[in-house]
């Protein structure tokens, strides 16, 4: 019981990060349709721009927030001006572009702070809380913030008139456009809350997998899962999905011994192929209600 | 001064030229209408002042120019677009629906008090108001796109085929609305019409649209009088 419990939590820990992850990259589906390939990337750099913040003795959280603002911009000014010239012009342009980001980052990461891999600090105490023997604190921390930004989001888009504006501008572009919300800029806003996202999702898991530019690739392919099991159009399902996969691939590598740690990830591709085959718009994928 | 001054406007779909250089004007707190057969280009009209097709010719409103302009832009002057097929964001609430009609305003107080006429003009949409748009019949669709109009606080709004998919006495009780709140609100319309005599009805200035150009203008009265309108779109 023990062990299921700390595998459990431990789980829930990495399925924050996956429905960090997840959300980003259904945030940018539903407004144009395409996974964002370089998603990872872009939040494996934040976490970069988070450590040399740090190195720079800039205090932790105010690192945190430093590091999503900044990504927020990032991810607004990739839109602006790489995205938006191969917008609305052919599935593989698009996808290119998103490749060549992808390996832009990574290498540009290279580059600037080597493949060497690095330590990256938690915030929170290394013995867990009240002496118990089933979850980590920064596990425990990673769960608490990562539900913490999913909330902020959901209030985000539920409750603010720009949020709305937004949901309008990815489900009906020429309508949105007739009551004068301006589309392009909804587009990059978008972009700029899911870098941000990202860089949550990055921050939180460097103390875990450590520093480097390929961290985030294995984390995205999970995201990847947990938005197709949770339904790539629905965002709180991708949510949901995240913390799914998180779960499941935990106590599967934890209990199915020929899977191991070594497996891990093929559980994601499996999941990923399992739910395209068996249920193309995953659990929660919207079913559209429509009277004519 | 006219509200609207349209001159030489053009419009193309691609390679296809669809308006062929219209000139026409629109008085401020009037209600006009455009009639045609299907084709003519009546929606493209609509489309072209606000924007959404390639264009050529000036069309100036209130005195500035807004041809050339980000249909986004152009609506931001007061002019609200009931487009054809109604717009509706069918995944959004109703009332999430009106709100973004009022997006560009920036007077929360007054945004209510027009929500609530909204209501006033339409009882239905607020017994459905938190309802998904989606699931709306099509006529408390086609109030619905008029509701999120007026929440524009539009000087001019631009209809197209408002009466499309409505049973007769629905589109009555729509037409005497639209009325009313020409009257009372004193928003200046465009209508575009399959329904020539009940456009007429409401109207006090028509032109009529053949192959993307103006063939007959005058008082709505007039044009209901023209033996070729009466033959060909009003059927006696």
């Amino acid at each position: 019981m023990e062990f299921f419990l700390q595998q459990l939590f431990s789980g829930l820990a990495f399925g924050g990060v996956y429905a960090c992850m997840a959300l980003a990259v259904v945030m940018i589906y539903q407004a144009t349709d395409h996974l964002n390939f370089a998603q990872g990337e872009m939040a494996m750099f934040s976490t970069y721009i988070a450590f040399t913040l740090l190195s720079h003795g800039v205090p932790y959280w105010w690192t945190f927030l430093l590091a999503m603002a900044i990504s927020f911009l990032g991810g607004v000014f990739i839109e602006r001006v790489i995205v938006r010239p191969v917008e609305g012009t052919s599935v593989l342009n698009e996808v290119i572009v998103f490749i060549g980001l992808l390996t832009i980052f990574n290498s540009l990461a290279g580059w600037i702070w080597e493949y060497t891999i690095k330590p990256f600090p938690s915030p929170f105490p290394k013995d867990p809380l009240f002496g118990n023997k089933f979850v980590g604190t920064h596990d425990l921390g990673v769960i608490g913030v990562t539900l913490l930004v999913l909330f902020g989001v959901f209030l985000f888009f539920r409750f603010t008139p720009i949020g709305l504006a937004m949901r309008a501008a990815a489900q009906d572009p020429a309508s949105a456009r007739l009551v004068g919300i301006r589309v392009g800029w909804m587009l990059a806003l978008g972009w700029g809350l899911a870098a941000a996202i990202g860089a949550v999702a990055g921050i939180m898991v460097a103390p875990i997998v450590f520093l480097e530019p390929n961290m985030m690739g294995s984390i995205l392919l999970y995201g990847f899962a947990g938005a197709l099991l949770g339904g790539i159009t629905n965002p709180a399902g991708a949510v949901f999905g995240g913390f799914a996969v998180g779960v499941l691939e935990t106590l599967i590598g934890a209990y199915v011994p020929f899977i191991g740690s070594e497996l891990k990830l093929t559980v994601a591709l499996l999941l990923i192929i399992a739910v395209l085959v068996f249920r193309p718009s995953g659990l929660f994928g919207r079913v559209v209600v429509k009277r004519v | 001064m006219a509200l609207l001054e349209v001159s030489k406007l053009e419009a193309f779909y691609g390679q296809t030229q669809v308006l062929r250089g219209l000139d026409f004007s629109l008085e401020e707190g009037g209600i006009t209408t455009i009639l045609g057969a299907n084709g003519a280009g009546k929606t493209t009209t609509l489309r072209a002042l606000c924007g959404m097709v390639r264009t050529r010719g000036e069309v100036s409103f209130a005195g500035a120019k807004i041809s050339g302009s980000a249909t986004e832009s152009i609506v931001r002057h007061g002019i609200a677009h009931v487009p054809e097929g109604r717009g509706t964001f069918v995944r959004l609430s109703t009332e999430e629906n009106l709100r973004l009609g009022a997006y560009t305003r920036k007077d929360p107080q007054a945004v209510g008090e027009d929500l609530d006429r909204v209501f006033q003009y339409f009882p239905r949409l607020k017994e459905r108001r938190h309802q998904q748009a989606g699931t709306l019949s099509g006529g408390e669709q086609q109030m619905l796109a008029v509701g999120r109009a007026l929440m524009m606080h539009p000087r001019l709004m631009l209809l197209d085929e408002p009466s499309f998919g409505l049973a007769p006495n629905l589109t009555e009780e729509l037409f005497d609305i639209l009325g009313a709140i020409n009257k009372e609100r004193k928003v200046s319309m465009l209508v575009v019409e399959q329904n020539a005599s009940l456009a007429l009805a409401i109207a006090d200035h028509a032109y009529l649209l053949e192959t993307g150009r103006i063939v007959i203008s005058g008082t709505a009265r007039e044009i209901e009088r023209d033996e070729t309108v009466r033959k060909a779109y009003l059927g006696y």
